[in-house]
């Protein structure tokens, strides 16, 4: 009897070896070609209809490096928020609050660092009322930052007298933050993007060789589980959006120099979208426990891609909107096809 | 404190604990030694889990007190209790389904270096030394654990209890999903625990498991002790009087019921990848079982003939109501109905009431113009509780609450609720009481005697060849051999369903 059953259990063990290779392979390798095709689709517009105008001009690029390091550096923060199975409707007001507060403590004449680090305790702020709300009062996620999402809205008004608030004597490291370096340097791409890049690299590390990171999936993969395990969720939830309002602090400084030196409480109205669509076409699940920083990134520069060359292409706004509709739901749907192929 | 080895490891004295008008526990007093292997006894409901949670820090005792080796303890938490040494398999299983199986082993007692960075080698040492002696060696480290078949999650399960270090472990109903084969894995290391001088507690339906692994037991009713003693001085019919708290008459009540015209047939039903190439025919009066290692397709087939799963080719028939195609709707309006193997994630909606679990299949008939009739509902639903003893307080109570084996007695009780014609039960007894099991066999006699037609997945060959009037076993996605059940002994079902012939 033995020698049967082993033969069988030896075959369901290298089934089950086999079929994550796939799904591995798959999850890091869809990002790449959805990014890959849309780029093809625009290069083949430019060798059909407008040789004479390159798609992927030096112009172009700085344009869309620029859009992807905001959406990019909120969606990293939102990559942790939705792995652990939340998520955060708040990042485009919060993104508004940062630059305008930014903006005006430069104008009250404080020490720029300081005020960047004024910039950051805000946001992290702002992380923290998300999850003291969402532990404290045990409301899902959703609901608390929808509501907050208009109440960061409200405080942006505020602090800026609802106007933009412009300060043109900001230090240079800190108004050409998104610019592309001059000629010849080194540097290659705008500071922005490498501090994106940084960031990034640093939260992939932690996700994958960290307790932090690893408490991270466990809660959104079965919050239950995690609590019978020991693991200190409500901790770890406060320290989730902690981060993620972080991140949206530096995706706000971002803006500021993007709007040229300048914070408005007008910034960033539906960006958190475009930001949870960027996670989850990175393979992101809003139910939780699946997600990854390299596959956001993609999304986010996937989309900002897309939009750049719509406009490129002459396709009109509303156009526009009806595409990336339609790709969001296409890339969640073909995930869950090839998800679904191993049950 | 000085700890001898005769002085109890683990003292729960007058633990009550009541969860609103239910009271799940009274003055109950259990004591555990080093190196005992202590078996929990007593019906669905009686409140083995409870007491068990309580020690696990899961729930809190209104009254009583526990200590651990001679120290006073009152977990609040989880992890309090694993911190004191007390782990607890939970009789859901309790894995993190996105995360590796290294992961779900070491969650909650990572080795963490400076910086937070997990220690990868000593983790995958940790995680493999604790996989191996479940006979869990070749269950790959890196796969998540949703990818594993149940029997594999539960065993990772226990080995997250082992890696803990945990001085006392409380498995309850660890076999329920597991084969004979990792069953007798799991004796042998609980035999091992023991002699390390670990004290378990076991919790089981199965006496003759309970014979074979416990040293000593105490037997719950309805929240009190009723009995407690050693095992090889006690017979386990007494055990078994006590448990139900009257003579049980026969385990395998007998209905008599007569085979009819064919209800079901399959012409060569191919799933994807399995079950290959499977026909049958299904009579009315007729009460067929599938037997099979795990891993053999029989709950594919099941979920394959109700139109769950994929069929690349083949045909599922119902006699006079034509082809199943089309998903789980169009089998129940052709009066197919399925209990799934997994209640939690398939059988129940755990977040909502027994009486909507019960009806959700048939909700049609309780509307009136399109509105819900709340107050028929309700009352039919009180009957069929009494009906098959579900212990329950009310309705519109939320089925998490009640104890696993009543929760799978409602998954029953919605078939028979929607008045499927064919039923098709996987592992229909699991994690159900002796008295419950006489019943639900009862119920599965008088279904046939109605006319209708039972196809049922068990491991538990006793139940299948005392229960059923044909037996197919299946092995590798194939249904190898069908006999009447007389035909059978025990040994030939094995022998087909690992895949030898059997000599004629
Ligand atoms: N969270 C809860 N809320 C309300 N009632 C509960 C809760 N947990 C358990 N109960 C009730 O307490 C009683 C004891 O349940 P328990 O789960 O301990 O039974 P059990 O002996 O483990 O049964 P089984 O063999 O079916 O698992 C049951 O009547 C159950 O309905
Ligand atoms: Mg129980």
């Amino acid at each position: 009897m033995s020698e049967g059953t082993n033969t069988s259990s030896a075959q369901a063990a290298t089934q089950a070896a086999g079929r994550p290779t796939f799904e591995v392979v798959w999850s890091s390798l869809a990002p790449f070609i959805g990014l890959a095709l849309v780029v093809l689709i625009f290069v083949v517009y430019q060798w059909l209809v407008t040789p004479e105008r390159p798609f992927l001009s030096q112009y172009r690029m700085t344009l869309i490096a620029k859009q992807t390091a905001i959406v990019g550096m909120g969606a990293l923060g939102m990559t942790v928020i939705i792995i652990s199975g939340g998520i955060d409707l708040s990042a485009g007001s919060l993104l508004a609050v940062t630059s305008v507060v930014l903006a005006v403590s430069l104008r009250a004449g404080i020490d720029p660092v300081v005020c960047v680090l004024l910039v950051l305790a805000v946001g992290m702020a702002s992380g923290l009322i998300n999850g003291l709300l969402i532990t404290g009062l045990r409301l899902v996620p959703f609901i608390v930052t929808l509501g907050t999402m208009m109440a960061f809205r409200g405080v942006a008004e505020i602090v800026s007298d609802n106007k933009k608030v412009s300060y043109q004597d900001a230090p240079n490291w800190l108004s050409t933050l998104l610019n592309a370096p001059p000629e010849g340097s080194y540097q290659g791409v705008a500071t922005g993007v490498w501090i994106v890049l940084a960031l990034a690299l640093l939260l992939a590390i932690m996700l994958r060789y960290t307790v932090f990171g690893r408490y991270v999936f466990a809660i959104g993969s079965s919050e239950a589980t995690a609590r019978l395990c020991g693991v200190n969720v409500p901790g770890m939830k406060l320290t989730v959006y902690t981060l993620g309002g972080l991140f949206m602090a530096v995706a706000g400084i971002f803006a500021f120099a993007n709007l040229g030196s300048q914070g408005s409480p007008t910034e960033g109205v539906g960006l958190e979208l475009s930001i949870i669509a960027a996670v989850v076409i990175g393979g992101g699940s809003l139910s939780g426990g699946r997600g990854s920083v390299l596959g956001s990134l993609l999304g986010a520069l996937m989309m900002t891609t897309l939009e750049s060359g719509c406009g490129y292409a002459g396709v009109s706004t509303a156009i526009q909107r009806v595409i990336v509709g339609l790709i969001i739901v296409g890339a969640v749907a073909v995930d869950q096809f090839v998800h679904a192929q191993r049950r | 404190m000085a700890h001898t080895n005769d002085s109890p490891l683990l003292v729960m004295s007058g633990i009550s604990k009541s969860f609103g008008a239910t009271q799940a526990l009274s003055n109950v007093d259990l004591e555990l030694r080093a190196g005992e292997v202590h078996a929990l006894i007593g019906e669905n409901g009686a409140g083995k889990s409870t007491l068990m949670k309580i020690l696990a820090g899961v729930h809190r005792a209104d009254r009583g007190a526990m200590s651990v080796a001679g120290r006073k303890f009152a977990p609040d938490r989880p992890v309090a209790a694993l911190r004191a040494g007390v782990a607890m398999i939970h009789q859901e299983l309790n894995l993190a389904p996105d995360l590796t199986v290294e992961a779900n082993v070491l969650l909650g007692q990572e080795r963490i270096a400076l910086g937070g960075f997990l220690q990868r080698r000593a983790h995958r040492d940790i995680a493999s030394n604790a996989l191996a002696p479940l006979g869990g060696g070749e269950i790959p480290l890196d796969v998540p654990v949703a990818q594993l078949s149940i029997a594999r999650q539960q065993v990772v399960e226990i080995a997250r209890a082992l890696a803990s270090e945990a001085r006392v472990i409380v498995f309850d109903e660890p076999t329920s999903s597991l084969t004979e084969e990792d069953t007798a894995h799991l004796f042998q290391v609980i035999d091992q625990l023991r002699d390390r001088g670990l004290s378990i507690v076991y919790i089981s339906h199965f006496l003759e498991e309970v014979a074979q692994v416990a040293d000593t037991y105490t037997v719950l009713r309805d929240g009190c002790v009723v009995d407690h003693g050693r095992l090889p001085d006690t017979d386990l019919d007494h055990i078994v009087r006590q448990m139900v708290g009257r003579e049980l008459d026969e385990l395998f009540p007998k209905v008599p019921h007569e085979a009819g015209e064919p209800l079901l047939e399959l012409d060569a039903l191919c799933g994807d990848p399995m079950p290959e190439d499977v026909n049958l025919t299904v009579h009315r009066g007729e009460i067929f079982g599938l037997a099979g290692l795990v891993g053999a397709g029989r709950s594919e087939l099941l979920r394959c003939i109700f139109g769950l799963d994929r069929t690349p080719s083949g045909t599922a028939h119902v006699s006079g109501r034509g082809r199943v195609a089309g998903g789980a709707r169009s089998s129940i309006a052709r009066g197919l109905g399925l209990v799934s193997e997994d209640r939690k994630s398939e059988g129940l909606a755990v977040e909502l009431s027994i009486a909507d679990n019960l009806t959700l299949s048939a909700l049609g008939s309780y509307t009136r113009g399109g509105l819900l009739s709340l107050s028929a509902r309700d009352q039919s639903v009180r009957q069929w509780l009494d009906r098959i003893n579900i212990k329950a307080q009310r309705p519109a109570q939320a089925i998490g609450e009640l104890s696993g084996g009543n929760q799978q007695k409602v998954a029953i009780a919605r078939l028979l609720h929607q008045q499927a014609d064919i039923l098709l039960f996987d592992e229909p007894t699991r994690g159900i009481d002796i008295g419950t099991k006489a019943e639900i066999y009862r119920l599965i006699g008088q279904l046939a005697a109605d006319g209708r037609a039972i196809v049922m997945v068990s491991s538990y060959l006793p139940e299948l060849l005392n229960v059923c009037d044909r037996i197919g076993v299946m092995c590798r996605g194939r249904l190898r051999e069908v006999r009447a059940a007389k035909a059978w002994t025990p040994e030939d079902i094995m022998h087909v369903a690992t895949g030898r012939e059997v000599a004629a």
